[in-house]
């Protein structure tokens, strides 16, 4: 069945398994920065902490609750840019919203190309990219919380 | 596979109630659409949805004003539409039977003409713990312009008011109690008798907030005795943007008009200007007109089934789902009030709702997914969020029997 070949894109193993057992899962004391994200229209929560280097991502971590895509992206997201520059870390976004949204082909993404089931599921957009967006508001340290509204 | 195994009785014959409603016959993702998220918004039957386009087509003009053939057409269909409200919920007069946009703008309109020329800092308006957002917020907004205080009966586990608390939480300072007669998130009926008795003997007016009541209880104003009642028109199979707040004469005409314009008015001079009379003096501007040609063929489309006969196959559904959902392993129910409408909110073990709603959708079937308007519901419960299925007078088991199957589909696709 077509619907199941679709589910079964969407939620890849890998997926699963990260939104099982999420990486880097946890709180950075001393971070350098931080930003918490909000999702209104289904109350996802996500806090990234970062400690920032010389403008390098020396660690990354995440806290908060959600579905398993909003998890799963944090998790994978924390996996692929540490150690990442901070110029590295904003063109992975810029192509994994690419990914997300079906305009690009995830092409130097690595393991964060298992999301590109997602561009059959466009409401679901929004809980995978929240973290990202979470992550360049502590980049930039924003204050306030960000919000995919 | 059909969606559809149909039982026919004598009293509700579903398959033809199914075949009034066009957009049930549809096929999601290739699948037949199982329709389970009737609390948000319901279907329109082809009756609605062909009246509104004979008033497109032939009749469409102003009301109350021109002496043309079409404005008195329009406005014929829109008081007769006045007239079918008042009956299906046995108001006394026209005159109490208001068109608005829907339950919200109602409740708002309750707020600034009845509430706030009343209300003084240190007065109370009390609520209920399982509101919808728009019998919560209006309060909020009177409560700050005024120095009111908001205060919130508790509900129990099951999503039950408790009943003794709320009796003991209307006191001398209460100036108004609004309460749902529904709960949206939870299912549960509320006691409106009761607590409208308890309000009266204090001297306390009621507001009743219908959205979820509507299309599944049979509503009648007088033998409540409320002295507000809103509603929305496409949750009783009527169409968006309308909606009525019914309320009591001797109130209405004690109550400053809500917005100022045309139609709600007698005479204007820039010195003084006379409102007019019940109820247009709460309807300023061009009314959606339509949309009442609409709702008041919504409202005959549901007598004409007899709202008792659709709720006693609507509380069977609910039973059968009740049974079948409360039997799987990892999943809670959400609102197990003993009282209760067709709704089913529930969390599964280690998996958010979410997933589970897009996976449900790939099978055709529509739920709602997230707090339901209703945040401090979800926070008395300690869930973020819940999968709700809500169910209307054209479900069928065979579409519960779906439900259950996809949620299936989902343990077996995050739980293992």
């Amino acid at each position: 069945m077509m619907n199941d070949i679709e589910i079964a894109d969407l939620y890849q193993e890998l997926i699963i398994d990260h939104s099982r057992r999420p990486r880097n899962f946890r709180r950075i004391e001393g971070a350098t920065h931080q930003a918490e994200g909000f999702n209104p229209l289904c109350g996802d929560k996500v806090r990234v902490y970062l400690d920032l280097e010389d403008g390098v991502l020396r660690d990354i971590s995440f806290e908060g609750e959600g579905c398993a895509i909003s998890k799963a992206s944090a998790s994978l997201m924390t996996e692929a840019i540490k150690g990442k520059s901070k110029v590295e870390a904003e063109q992975m976004f810029s192509r994994f919203r690419d990914l997300a949204t079906g305009s690009g082909h995830g092409s130097d993404l690595g393991k964060l190309a298992v999301f590109s089931g997602l561009r059959g599921f466009p409401t679901r957009v929004k809980c995978a990219t929240l973290v990202w967006h979470t992550l360049r508001a502590a980049l930039e340290q924003a204050p306030g919380i960000v919000s995919t509204e | 596979m059909s969606a559809l195994r149909v039982v026919k009785s004598s009293e509700f014959d579903l398959l033809e109630v199914r075949r009034d409603f066009p957009a049930l016959h549809q096929k999601v993702h290739g699948k037949p659409l199982v329709y389970l998220d009737n609390a948000a918004t319901t279907q329109k039957p082809k009756a609605v949805i062909e009246a509104m386009d004979r008033f497109y087509k032939c009749d469409s003009s102003n009301v109350h004003r021109a002496v043309h053939a079409l404005s008195d057409r329009a406005t014929k269909a829109f008081e007769a539409a006045r007239t079918t409200v008042k009956q299906f919920i046995n108001a006394r007069s026209e005159r109490e039977i208001i068109f608005v946009r829907g339950t919200t703008e109602a409740i708002n309109l309750v707020m600034n003409s009845f509430a706030r020329p009343r209300v003084k800092a240190g007065d109370e308006i009390l609520i209920s713990a399982l509101e919808h957002h728009s019998n919560i917020v209006p309060w909020q907004l009177l409560a700050e312009q005024t120095g009111a205080r908001l205060v919130v009966a508790p509900i129990d586990d099951r999503g039950e008011l408790i009943l003794e608390e709320f009796e003991r939480l209307l006191g001398p300072t209460t100036a108004l109690v609004a309460v749902a007669h529904i709960s949206n998130a939870l299912g549960t009926i509320m006691p409106v008798h009761e607590i409208i008795r308890m309000a009266h003997a204090r001297g306390v007016p009621v507001l009743v907030d219908g959205a979820q009541a509507i299309a599944h209880v049979r509503v009648d104003v007088r033998e409540l005795d409320c002295d507000f009642y809103a509603f929305s028109g496409h949750k009783v199979f009527g169409p968006t943007g309308i909606g009525i707040l019914y309320g009591r004469e001797s109130l209405l005409e004690q109550m400053p008009p809500y917005q100022g314009g045309g139609d709600m008015i007698r005479s204007v001079t820039f010195e003084k200007t006379i409102y007019n009379e019940l109820p247009y003096k709460f309807e300023a501007g061009t009314p959606h007109i339509a949309g009442a040609i609409g709702l008041g063929t919504a409202l005959e489309y549901v007598s004409r089934v007899r709202i008792d006969r659709a709720a006693a196959h609507e509380r069977e559904l609910l039973a059968y789902g009740t049974e079948l959902l409360s039997a799987m392993p990892g999943l809670r129910l959400i609102g197990t009030a003993r009282e209760k409408v067709g709704i089913l909110s529930f969390v599964l073990d280690g998996v958010h709702p979410h997933d589970v709603g897009t996976v449900l959708d790939r099978d055709g079937i529509a739920v709602r997914t997230g707090h339901h308007c209703a945040q401090p519901v979800m926070d008395r419960f300690a869930v973020p969020a819940t999968t709700r299925a809500s169910l209307a007078l054209y479900n069928s088991k065979a579409e519960v029997d779906a439900l259950a199957h996809g949620i299936r589909r989902v343990q077996k696709l995050f739980v293992t």
